[in-house]
């Protein structure tokens, strides 16, 4: 089939950047969205131009590295699904296609379709972690965890930190991120000591991070790739809001002698 | 050169305790003087720094993904084993080192694998406590699942995102690391030399990938869990990033290069369906526990699957080996596919396929429970080929999937520069010449959690460490090598991309160097990979500038190392005149076609010198003894 694809260049956060006209005269229904830019980039190597730069690692849909809008929509629009994940098979001849990186201030661009998502590492550094140094675990069995529980705490840690979420919602919030976070550890056992404290502080950096609030558009679950529920969202408020009340500093952290 | 692998001695189930108990410790308060460098924070880099920094250690750790939760190791599916016996079903630790040690062809150190198998039960409990959600029973126990090569039933597994979920549990530590300032986590840069002083590790030179920037970063002891070298083949299931260089470099810098030639080819993949292919994708070793594997009885079968009747099947795995039937070991499920698709019996429009069907299973258990077991493969199944596998069965061929070769490292991890330990993917030792499935985790967690964290630090207080300024001339040296490597790859100027080098290396690694290897086939391919290498110094474009971010760049580094690396496995096969594992040399077959192991002449391990630039590379042999288990002709029969 034949495409016409309108790609966002821009060679870094720093300096302006454009839209640029590519046609593909043969693309293939089986190719990946990703293989199709491959095929341009080797064009544009040949004929001595600079290669569109993109995110991508593991091809399977799992490392959470790739992703851009494709006509203004996370990852094309299309459910549960990354760009490289995404076949061709899905446009059709004659589609014409824009492509951009994801929008958010707390996602500067790096260069074309690379963004910097290093606010969601400064996000889990808050607090997205259970304090057990290695080799202080007891038995696996020692505490046994209802199946639903561990499967709703699955469900949310399904999460590959992509940043569709942010992408596709119009406050750019990292709501659903959070809380897939705050939810895969705060429906464990294991991550009861420090469940409000985690809300509390991660809550506190995403917001210092300047992602967006949360207005319930419900965008985010729509486009995420591995399905997240806004479900987690609401995890996450009731937990805030019980640590806002609750958490003050302990009065001294020291022991005697 | 004289290979010391500090082997311990006495009764293997006390030798790992012992070893722990003669080693010296560094105290707390000493701790924070130490600064270590970790390379690569995959589940062994990842895990070794987050406990090198639990320590006390001052850790620096890299990664050239922009964060290290995108680690390859993320993509690992089926399951992690440990010999913890929940299913009462006569597992233990003794049987797990057994049947690693088995599944290896008997290629492996029987001291690291019982180690492996000894720590095995305490990563499960790691990563429970981490809050990893592992499948549970109703009653809130581990659920567990069976994997190839063993008849007991000890994979642990978070439903086909094991690796996902246990990257995820070592990241979340490595980023409390990170909080509490004892870790710098540094990301988007990589490794291009190591610098080596007075014979000791002491740094590496890395670029910065977004600014170009090359520096240097001066340490104690340089850690490298770097991942293995799939990707020599072009299409593999490594992610795009997986590469060789951080060892390579290493290796040049002399480290051995250990059994580089053991390449497990994984029977259950997506078969290619185009020349764009990027790469192939793994339909996990766990669909096995309930699917079954046949092709066609007859030659060019026209009819569809699902209108082939059963007398019309061959089940060859059933057929072949009855006692593990759909879960013989990987190496020999993809040779009986291979020699199916070469009869002529093979499926798809390309006859390199064979069928994974799941109709029994779903009309045994129904199709709720296989959506529930398996229902995210199924999705990318379906994804990928357009085809429902809950209606026709699933076609799949083997495709590289993960290296057992690697650095050579010793009993400590320790590589054969002293102060430069390697783990995980990215070293050699645990898996001999075929790795079993639900072992890759067990093993980078092992090394990262349990084993490197206590060498490390015998190193550290053994070690008499001079202060390094990153102005000695070693470290300048090193990096005006990368500089210059950067600049030449620049300089060329030429008329093919890097990709195309690359297709051209991995057709003739999977050729001749693939699931079956001759002595023609090989000598013939170090003569091609030589013309490949010369036309690639001349011949390669790579647009840009090296001052900025540069995908082609980077490319180009990795395709030049893999281009050597794939001239050294060619030759590692070649001296090899034996079968093992996942080293099948055309030559030496039983005569039903099984590997045939020649353990009075190759019961060693292949360590490779670099020798310089066109020299050839010197073999050191380490002996491998076996006091614990006698090495049998491996039979799933």
């Amino acid at each position: 089939m034949k495409l016409t694809l309108n790609v966002w260049r821009q060679n870094g956060a720093a300096t302006p950047g454009k839209m640029v006209r590519y046609e593909m005269p043969d693309v293939n229904a089986d190719m990946s969205f990703l293989e199709m830019l491959d095929v341009l980039n080797e064009d544009l190597i040949a004929k001595g131009e600079q290669p569109i730069a993109f995110e991508h690692d593991c091809r399977e849909g799992i490392c959470g590295s790739c992703g851009f809008m494709i006509n203004g929509r996370a990852n094309g629009g299309f459910s549960k699904t990354t760009v490289c994940q995404l076949h061709m098979r899905h446009y059709k001849d004659g589609d014409e296609l824009f492509i951009e990186p994801w929008r958010a201030s707390a996602f500067p661009v790096v260069k074309d379709l690379m963004v910097d998502r290093s606010s969601f590492d400064r996000i889990i550094q808050a607090g997205g972690f259970i304090s057990v140094p290695t080799g202080s675990a007891p038995d696996g069995n020692a505490i046994p965890i209802p199946k639903s529980n561990s499967d709703r705490a699955m469900d949310a840690a399904a999460c590959i930190g992509c940043g569709a979420c942010v992408a596709s919602c119009p406050n750019a919030s990292a709501s659903l991120f959070t809380g897939a976070k705050i939810s895969h550890l705060n429906l464990l056992p294991q991550g009861q000591p420090e469940k409000l404290d985690r809300a509390l502080k991660m809550v506190t950096v995403m917001n210092e991070e300047m992602f967006g609030s949360c207005t319930n558009i419900q965008e985010c679950e729509a486009t995420c790739p591995k399905g997240i529920s806004i479900e987690n969202i609401a995890i996450m408020n009731r937990h805030y809001v019980e640590a806002s009340f609750s958490q003050r500093p302990a009065m001294s952290e020291a022991g005697a002698g | 050169m004289t290979l010391n692998s500090r082997i311990p001695t006495g009764p293997i189930e006390k030798s790992w305790e012992s070893t722990k108990f003669n080693m010296k410790l560094v105290n707390p308060a000493n701790k924070r003087k130490y600064h270590v460098i970790v390379v690569g924070t995959g589940l062994a880099g990842g895990a070794c720094a987050a406990s090198l920094g639990e320590l006390g250690y001052n850790v620096t750790a890299f990664c050239f993904q922009d964060s290290p939760r995108r680690a390859h190791s993320i993509a690992a599916q089926g399951g992690i084993n440990a010999a913890k016996n929940y299913r009462n079903d006569g597992d233990s630790i003794f049987r797990l080192f057994y049947d690693t040690l088995k599944g290896g062809d008997f290629r492996a150190r029987e001291h690291n694998v019982y180690r492996l198998a000894q720590v095995s039960v305490n990563i499960i409990d790691q990563c429970v406590a981490q809050g990893v959600p592992f499948a549970r029973e109703y009653g809130g126990t581990l659920a567990n699942r069976s994997f190839g090569g063993a008849q007991v039933s000890r994979t642990f597994y978070a439903r086909g995102q094991t690796g996902q979920q246990l990257l995820i549990g070592a990241y979340q530590a490595l980023e409390r690391q990170v909080a509490s300032g004892q870790v710098k986590m540094i990301t988007r840069t990589e490794m291009l030399d190591l610098i080596v002083i007075d014979g000791k590790a002491r740094g590496i030179v890395t670029r910065n990938l977004v600014t170009g920037k090359m520096d240097i970063h001066i340490g104690d002891a340089v850690v490298l869990g770097t991942g293995g070298y799939g990707n020599v083949f072009y299409l593999s299931t490594n992610a795009k990033g997986s590469n060789v260089t951080a060892n390579w470099r290493a290796h040049k810098r002399g480290a051995l290069f250990a059994n580089p030639c053991f390449t497990q080819i994984h029977p259950t993949c997506i078969p290619v369906s185009g020349e764009y292919q990027s790469k192939l994708t793994l339909m996990s070793e766990s669909l096995r526990n309930d699917g079954r594997i046949w092709a066609p009885k007859q030659l060019e079968e026209k009819r569809s699957p699902d209108q082939i009747p059963e007398e019309d099947r061959d089940y060859y795995l059933e057929r072949i080996y009855p006692s593990f039937g759909n879960l013989a070991p990987r190496d020999i499920a993809s040779r009986a596919a291979k020699r199916v698709c070469d009869e002529g019996r093979g499926v798809g429009e390309t006859g390199l396929g064979v069928f994974l069907d799941f109709r029994d299973a779903i009309n045994r258990l129904g199709e709720n429970t296989i959506r529930e077991r398996y229902g995210n493969l199924f999705e990318i199944y379906e994804r990928i080929t357009g085809e429902n596998p809950y209606k026709f069965p699933m076609r799949i061929f083997p495709a590289v999937h993960y290296t057992m070769g690697g650095l050579w490292v010793d009993y400590h991890l320790q590589s054969s520069i002293p102060g430069l330990f390697v783990l995980g993917e990215a070293n050699f030792s645990d898996h001999g010449a075929n790795r079993l499935g639900a072992s890759a985790l067990m093993q980078g967690l092992a090394d990262g959690y349990f084993v490197a964290p206590y060498t490390i630090t015998n190193y550290l207080a053994e070690t008499k460490l001079e202060k390094v300024a990153t102005d000695h001339v070693e470290a300048m040296g090193a990096r005006e090598n990368a500089e210059g490597m950067t600049n030449r790859l620049m300089n060329i100027k030429g008329k093919k991309t890097v990709t195309q080098f690359h297709r051209e290396l991995g057709k003739t690694m999977w050729d001749y160097c693939g699931m079956a290897r001759n002595d023609a086939g090989l000598k013939h391919a170090i003569g091609k990979i030589q013309e490949i290498k010369e036309e690639f110094w001349q011949n390669v474009t790579v647009p840009g500038s090296g001052a900025d971010l540069n995908q082609q760049l980077e490319n180009a580094g990795r395709v030049a190392d893999f281009i050597e690396l794939g001239q050294l496995m060619c030759i590692d096969a070649l001296e090899r005149k034996e079968s093992c594992g996942g080293h099948f040399r055309e030559e030496h077959q039983t005569s039903e076609g099984e590997a045939q192991r020649d353990d009075e002449n190759f019961s060693y391990v292949a360590a490779w010198e670099y020798k310089g630039e066109g020299a050839a590379p010197a073999l050191n042999k380490e002996p491998l003894n076996f006091e614990f288990v006698k090495p049998a002709q491996r039979s799933y029969k």
